[in-house]
């Protein structure tokens, strides 16, 4: 107990010292900052001073230019260009009231745009520049500088401004860029944007911003007191950002695009042989150019409430069911799990029902289509023949094929916002909607309808690899910086034989008389496949429009081809929504951009309409 | 001192006295911060561009701060310590929690989100780490023997671990500090702190290569050459230096700091508000601005050597020293000292949370003070 005692003693005395120790420490602590403080306030204060009084430095940022973007001939589709602008800077001023008076009689401002400026000019610094107008025009500017002995404070400063000269022809593709908002600042480096206004949005802009941005560059200054500025001491050049260059066909994109014609819908056109798209169509489209300074909110609520929504990238986050347009693939499967013999005769009745089960899955051909084979059946289409397939092979391996195929997960395209569509199976099923998978189920995800979707640029890449007997490849929009691009590993199948088969049913599509899309038959040999999608979510209309609703209830028109024949060099997928038939409608749009893809003048020529559309 | 103390002690002591025993808080020490305070409102306003609604709000923020503080002062100091192990093992399951599932903010992973309130438990672990060490250690024999030292040590290290890795470098140092503070004062052996010193020089590299993140090294790189990233924090750095150093002895008065005005010192409410106040009042204002914490932490130290409980003794000193290690941080930033880190300066720089805990840590220091004479008088 005494030792305790002792011991509670000795610490007291010990925790003293210790305080003692703390109290010298912190004096030691005040003595270095104010030493430091003395040092720089006494013996370096002359030198301070100086920079501070007469050569205040001050650090410039120079934004670097913004990389261009051009088509695969070199047609440039996103391009800066010079504006002029008007800017007043407080401190510069000596009555900024009389300025902007005076300036908002020059520039014929509103009131309540000037009402916003004075607003600006006091809540920013003395030295920062407010701006007062954009996009001067030469008249404009000239009356500004004969006024300049009056307007101290104001500057005319050069932009620029990105410019997209196609408009809506490749809005989806390209994408815009806009104002850096508080959302993109969060992921952007904060140094390497100082000063830049734009970043890239959506589209191409998007995905490839670090490439297009460049680094900035800084001016060291020297302003005198007056803020003046009284010598570069420094100058690093911005590095600007890399031109892009697209696969895109400017040329091919505005004969799809007039293709569809008034059709809300999709075309896209990719090369089998590398993956490159050489078109890719979303319409109805909007002006890319009215997000760059930002939109106006009666132009942003016009877009958002139009109810063919053409801000809404259909080639690439739209989904559809890919109905007889995934027939081919299917035979394919048949064949490959040894389903199917093509020679072997069908009968294909007007329905088909699952054994011992009522339902009767119908026919779209009311009376059937008698005896057919393998053909027959892809260049007419018989529902039939494909219940019956799909209902023998099931949904396990319905799956695993068309996955491999590339349907139901995403293509990996260089653009932001792809849907990857759906290949259902029983996992998913079960997970999404905790039910079981039925037969009857397999039975119409085997024409392409029911739970299956897909998007437009799955169907061109499934169209490419079908065409290519099994090479894939990527699809892309821009070249990767280093090496050349390598195809994917190639699908193999039992037999070559079968895609042959498979190719030469798809040629009769279009070339055999009695096939669906001999319409488009053309002076080169088209192979193709038909397809409509039946409509069912995007009836999602408020307005009750007797005939728009009619017109609402459309089946979707699908086509997806290649051609030529022989030696595949273009591979095209199609969708007119609510374009009722994929012959009458989707396949004559795929001919028109084939025609123009293959330089043949056509029977009927594609009449430019863009009048519609266009400034 | 007898029982007739009361009467023959002066009027002013007798108020004193009073505020002391009735309203439980501590004059002197309220004097210094209330001085402080008033100090960073006349700055602020200068830095704040003379805006009125700016030295308004931060008023309002400086009296819902001193309310706070008088309002913990009035807590009986053994409701702390009972508080404390279990405020503890929340925190740290909290910042378990923040780094399994925790919100992502400008690259770091330092907030949980409650639905309602997003939270930093780093802030909260400010408070709970000397309360904890010093309710620990005070239920040993002290000085401390080698197991309570390495039990202490493990509650240190476990908590500024896991906030260094949010990654939050700042508060986990001062949050070591804090602990290691209620060790020393404990009478932790000059041959452990020694060893702990070496340890840690020598764990400078491994830290550097393993640990830093880019853009810390650097801030410290920055600190050796300011002018290599003129664009980034050596900018911070070039200005706060010209902003002092023109500011000379008398500095060049009130609102008149042309740098700081007319160039960008970049948040010159905050973090930089000392480069600001440097300018306008120069060195003259440093010292009274310097003696006037120094005067905050002395009295703090005193507070802890006059306290009655072991545990009151330990965590007093340790708030003390964590307050001088604040000064310290900010200052050694703005004078150019030390690397650029977001440390606000105590009672100066415009800032919420940072208020918060300074408060509640002198409010600590006022309830060890005055909660002392149940038993006995001054000694």
């Amino acid at each position: 107990m005494l030792d305790r005692l002792h011991d509670h003693g000795r610490a007291r005395r010990l925790f003293r010292r210790r305080i003692l120790f703390a109290a010298a420490v912190s004096l030691l602590v005040v003595f270095t900052l104010l030493g430091r403080a003395a040092w720089l306030q006494i013996a370096q204060h002359e030198h301070y001073q100086a920079k501070a009084e007469k050569n205040r430095t001050r650090v410039v940022v120079l934004p670097p230019e913004r990389g261009r973007i051009f088509d695969a001939n070199g047609e440039v589709v996103a391009d800066n260009v010079a504006t002029y602008q008007v800017q007043i800077t407080p401190e510069h001023s000596r009555d900024v009231d009389a300025e902007l008076d005076l300036l908002a009689r020059v520039l014929e401002l509103d009131a309540r745009s000037v009402e916003a400026i004075e607003e600006r000019i006091r809540v920013s610094r003395r030295f920062d520049p407010v701006l007062i107008k954009t996009g001067l025009d030469e008249v404009e500017r000239a009356r500004v500088a004969r006024l300049k002995p009056w307007l101290q404070g104001t500057e005319i400063v050069s932009s620029l401004k990105r410019v997209y000269p196609y408009q809506e022809l490749l809005a989806h593709v390209v994408g815009y860029v806009g104002r850096i908002n508080a959302e993109d600042v969060k992921r952007l480096d904060p140094d390497a944007y100082q000063g830049t206004q734009y970043v890239g949005k959506t589209g191409i802009e998007r995905q490839y911003e670090d490439r297009l941005h460049g680094e900035p560059g800084y001016r060291v200054v020297e302003v005198d007191a007056l803020g003046r500025e009284v010598e570069v001491l420094e100058t690093v050049r911005p590095v600007p950002g890399k031109d892009i260059a697209l696969t895109i066909d400017v040329g091919l994109q505005g004969v799809a695009a007039a293709a569809l014609g008034e059709y809300a819908g999709a075309v896209v056109a990719e090369d089998p042989r590398d993956g490159a798209i050489r078109a890719m169509v979303s319409r109805p489209s909007f002006d890319p150019n009215l997000f760059v300074d930002g939109i106006s909110s009666k132009d942003y609520k016009r877009l958002l409430s139009d109810p063919d929504r053409p801000l809404y990238n259909r080639a690439v986050a739209a989904t559809y069911p890919p109905g007889s347009t995934i027939k081919p693939v299917m035979g394919l499967a048949g064949m490959h799990y040894d389903l199917l013999d093509p020679e072997k005769p069908f009968f294909a009745g007007p329905y088909y029902q699952i054994p011992g089960n009522k339902h009767r899955y119908r026919d779209w051909r009311k009376w059937g289509h008698g005896w057919v084979d393998f053909k027959k059946s892809i260049y007419r289409s018989v529902d039939v023949y494909y219940y019956d397939l799909a209902y023998r092979m099931g949904i396990d391996r319905m799956h695993a094929f068309l996955t491999d195929f590339g349907l139901g997960h995403k293509t990996g395209v260089d653009l932001p916002g792809e849907a990857s569509g759906l290949v259902p199976s029983r996992e998913w099923k079960q997970r999404v909607k905790q039910q079981v998978w039925f037969p009857g189920e397999t039975v119409i995800a085997g024409i392409g309808q029911g739970y299956m979707l897909s998007t437009i640029l799955q169907l061109a890449d499934m169209t490419s690899t079908l065409a290519l007997s099994g090479v894939r490849h990527t699809p892309w929009l821009v070249a990767p910086v280093e090496g050349p691009r390598q195809p994917r590993a190639r699908l193999e199948l039992g037999s070559d034989d079968y895609w042959r088969r498979a190719r030469e049913a798809m040629r009769a599509v279009v070339g055999h008389k009695r096939g669906t899309a001999n319409k488009i038959e053309a002076p080169y040999p088209i192979a193709g496949k038909t397809g409509t999608a039946q409509v069912f979510s995007v009836a999602q209309d408020e307005e009750y429009d007797a005939e728009e609703l009619a017109r609402r209830l459309h089946d979707h028109a699908l086509f997806v081809g290649f051609a030529p024949f022989d030696d595949p060099k273009l591979a095209v997928a199609v969708i007119a929504e609510h374009g009722g038939s994929g012959s009458g409608t989707a396949a004559p749009i795929a001919r028109k951009v084939m025609d123009f893809w293959f330089d043949v003048t056509p029977d009927a020529e594609v009449q430019p309409e863009f009048s519609e559309y266009g400034d | 001192m007898g029982t007739d103390r009361l009467q023959s002690t002066p009027l002013s002591q007798r108020l004193g006295g009073t505020l002391q025993s009735v309203f439980k808080l501590d004059p002197i020490l309220l004097f210094f911060v209330a001085l402080i305070a008033v100090i960073g409102v006349v700055a602020g306003y200068s830095a704040a561009e003379q805006s009125d609604a700016w030295v308004e709000r931060s008023v309002v923020r400086l009296g819902l701060g001193f309310g706070l503080m008088l309002v913990i002062a009035q807590i009986p100091q053994r409701w702390f310590f009972a508080a404390a192990p279990w405020l503890f093992a929340m925190v740290v399951l909290m910042l378990v929690a923040v780094w399994l599932v925790g919100d992502m903010g400008g690259g770091a992973r330092r907030w949980l989100d409650l639905g309602v309130i997003r939270f930093q438990p780093a802030e909260l672990m400010k408070v709970a780490m000397p309360m904890t060490i010093a309710w620990f250690l005070a239920r040993r024999p002290l000085p401390p023997g080698p197991l309570d030292v390495t039990v202490a040590m493990l509650a240190v290290m476990i908590p500024t671990v896991l906030i260094a890795g949010q990654p939050d470098l700042g508060s986990s140092l001062l949050i070591m500090a804090s602990g290691l503070f209620v060790l020393f004062f404990a009478g932790l052996s000059w041959w452990y702190i020694g060893g702990f010193l070496a340890l840690t020089a020598a764990a400078m590299p491994v830290m550097w290569f393993f640990v830093m993140h880019a853009y810390q090294k650097e801030r410290v790189m920055t600190l050796l050459d300011p002018a290599s990233d003129p664009l980034g924090a050596g900018y911070h750095t070039i200005q706060s230096m010209i902003a002092i150093g023109s500011g000379g002895i008398w500095g060049k008065g009130w609102l008149q700091g042309t740098q700081s005005h007319l160039d960008f010192l970049p948040e010159g409410t905050t973090d930089f508000i000392l480069a600001v106040y440097a300018e306008e009042f120069g060195l003259m204002g440093l010292v009274l601005l310097f003696l006037l914490y120094l005067a905050v932490v002395w009295r703090g130290l005193w507070i802890a050597e006059h306290a009655e409980s072991v545990e009151g003794r330990l965590l007093a000193a340790s708030i003390a020293m964590t307050f001088m290690v604040y000064v310290l941080v900010n200052a050694g930033m703005v004078l150019g000292l030390l690397p650029v880190v977001g440390a606000p300066l105590p009672l100066l720089s415009y800032g919420g949370t940072a208020l918060v805990t300074i408060m509640v840590g002198l409010g600590m220091l006022m309830s060890i003070r005055t909660q002392r004479s149940f038993l006995g008088h001054d000694r």
